[in-house]
């Protein structure tokens, strides 16, 4: 039986992402409002696989260590833990190793011995593969069923954690909880349904609060939220006291990076805001009820991030008006042109190569075709981006097409050749490996703690020792 | 003639997920959104024209509370692919802008 909820649990949400800035005022404004634990999130798939095959952070190290003191010098002066998801951007086990590192040296600089749980939610390619054979890994719209072979070319899996192994780590005593890879709103709301809160509000408000302040009207600059869960209901409240949050700004961030405005699927279950309702209740605070969770057979998400090809780039700048004002015909001629070079020069050896021109101040962004009669613009970058199956090809892909990249003639030229604006010297810029994610699934668990693991850090132990 | 650009008051797109787009269309007041929420012009075929996606996965949601629809549609490309200009798909909207509404 989970325990009746007795008083409102107060969650301070300091930042969107541990290490974009959580700011000491707001955390200190939330600590006097009664805040019970401090929940945040550090990482999304938004950014790329990249960071997830490499296990690399996208927050700098000095920015997470920033937000990591400000945070752990407030709840350990509350005496209030510290909910942290999806560590280091990815939630693999180097991303939480990582972050596991600047915890453990924040904690030794302010002098504090916090009990430290790190839950490890990567997984082995003989787990997944083991899992896909017994029929438990299930594709999600728009990839296909499951094979070995993609799961063979998978640099790194994680699975996304539900509350639970949460749960089981603050039940033994963590004062600091560091996830792998965790939904965002799991990593809010497991303090909250620790203590018995609801399930539907407690979900709901994880998924409001997962972006810090940008469920707020912000008149001034506000990084995190406070969120207060009752029986019944839970409030959404700025971490200042001059922004707001309305019904309208609180609702509409269920929308924020979410396919469906209504279901969200979590594991274990599906939470439904289709009759929730938004209400002011003070000037700056709005109170949602009628948030639903409906259970749902145990499920993770898997996430598998691996390298491909890779890339050699090339920047040049164009003023000339003989370009600019037929650009269509100078990216057709160019495009065909630097083709007809690599064959040339490279022949076969050149191997499953590819090359776009992304012409910045016409189309660079979309690449759509402009619509005839557009005005000419004053100046254009043309990134040249060559991709190849090893760097060495790239780079030699964008060294063959360096002289036609810079001279290429437009009829309006009249055979005197133009120099284009090259950036910089070499021209061609090695740019590394692309990174794909090649998972969309989700895999039954039979247990929410079968696939994770908690490994220990207890810094009360050493002055023991 | 309307242009969604000109209806809305605001619209955006961001990714959902690394193989998902989402679009949010707010209108100005009731009576647009209950006009144009459901308007054939925002439909599956417009999104398989604009960037070539399955229709049958296009979905359209209107939320009557915000005066808004979401509709969602799988990525064009793969996240970070060979050919990938916008990684968090938060420059997509620009292109429905100027699709007519009536």
């Amino acid at each position: 039986m989970k325990p009746t909820l007795k008083e409102p649990v107060v969650i301070l949400v300091p930042t969107g992402s541990l290490g974009a800035g959580a700011s000491e005022a707001e955390v200190e404004y939330g600590i006097a409002r009664g805040a019970s634990v401090i929940a945040t999130d550090a990482g999304s798939t938004d950014s790329g696989a990249a960071y997830l095959a490499l296990g690399h952070s996208k927050n700098s190290r000095s920015a997470v260590k920033r937000d990591l003191t400000i945070m752990m010098r407030a709840a350990s002066g509350a005496g209030i833990p510290i909910i942290i998801g999806t560590s280091g951007q990815a939630g693999g086990d180097i991303n939480l190793d990582w972050t596991r590192d600047i915890v453990v040296e924040v904690a030794r600089e302010l002098g504090i011995r916090p009990r430290i749980a790190c839950l490890y939610s990567e997984q082995s390619q003989e787990v997944i593969k083991a899992k896909a054979a017994a029929g438990k890994v299930h594709p999600l719209p728009p990839l296909g069923p499951i094979d070995d072979a993609t799961i063979d070319a998978c640099d790194h899996i994680v699975a996304a954690m539900g509350p639970e192994p949460f749960i089981a780590a603050l039940d033994a005593g963590a004062d600091i909880v560091l996830g792998g890879r965790t939904t965002d709103t799991a990593a809010i709301c497991c303090f909250a349904l620790w203590k018995g809160a609801p399930l539907g509000p407690s979900w709901h408000a994880g998924k409001i609060g997962e972006c810090g302040g940008q469920a707020s009207i912000k008149e001034v600059e506000g990084r995190g939220i406070l969120l207060r869960i009752d029986r019944d209901g839970f409030e959404v409240e700025a971490l200042n006291d001059v922004n707001k949050c309305t019904p309208n700004s609180v609702s509409a961030h269920m929308l924020y990076e979410n396919s469906d405005p209504f279901l969200l699927v979590e594991p274990g279950g599906v939470l439904d805001v289709t009759g929730a309702q938004y209400k002011q209740i003070a000037p700056r605070t709005t109170r949602v009820t009628g948030s639903v969770w409906k259970e749902r057979p145990y499920t993770m998400k898997l996430e598998g991030a691996s390298a491909g090809q890779y890339q050699t780039v090339m920047l040049i700048g164009i003023q000339d008006p003989v370009v600019l004002k037929d650009l269509h015909t100078f990216e057709d001629k160019m495009t065909r042109a630097l083709y007809e070079r690599v064959h040339m020069t490279m022949g076969d050896g050149a191997g499953d190569f590819h090359i776009s021109l992304r012409i910045y101040g016409w189309n660079g962004t979309s690449g759509e075709v402009v619509p005839k009669g557009t005005p000419a613009p004053r100046d254009v970058g043309v990134l040249f981006v060559a991709t190849a199956d090893t760097q060495e090809l790239a780079d030699q892909i964008a060294r063959a097409c360096n002289p036609l990249f810079f001279h290429m003639y437009m009829p309006g030229h009249n055979g005197q050749m133009p120099s284009y604006g090259f950036a910089f010297s070499p021209a061609y810029i090695p740019r590394g490996q692309l990174y794909e994610f090649r998972l969309n699934h989700v895999v039954e668990c039979d247990d929410p703690l079968e696939l994770v693991r908690t490994e220990w850090i207890d810094l009360k132990l050493e002055e023991a020792a | 003639m309307a242009t969604v650009g000109e209806i809305c008051r605001y619209v955006r797109s961001k990714n959902a997920g690394p193989f998902w787009v989402t679009f949010d269309l707010f209108f100005k007041n009731r009576g647009d959104y209950e006009r144009y929420a459901e308007s054939p012009a925002i439909g599956p075929e417009t999104f398989e024209k604009l960037f070539g996606v399955d229709p049958a996965l296009v979905k359209r949601f209107p939320v009557d509370t915000l005066e808004m629809v979401k509709i969602s549609c799988v990525r064009p490309t793969p996240s970070g692919s060979r050919v990938e200009r916008d990684l968090h798909s938060g420059q997509m909207f620009v292109r429905l802008l100027d699709i007519e509404l009536d």
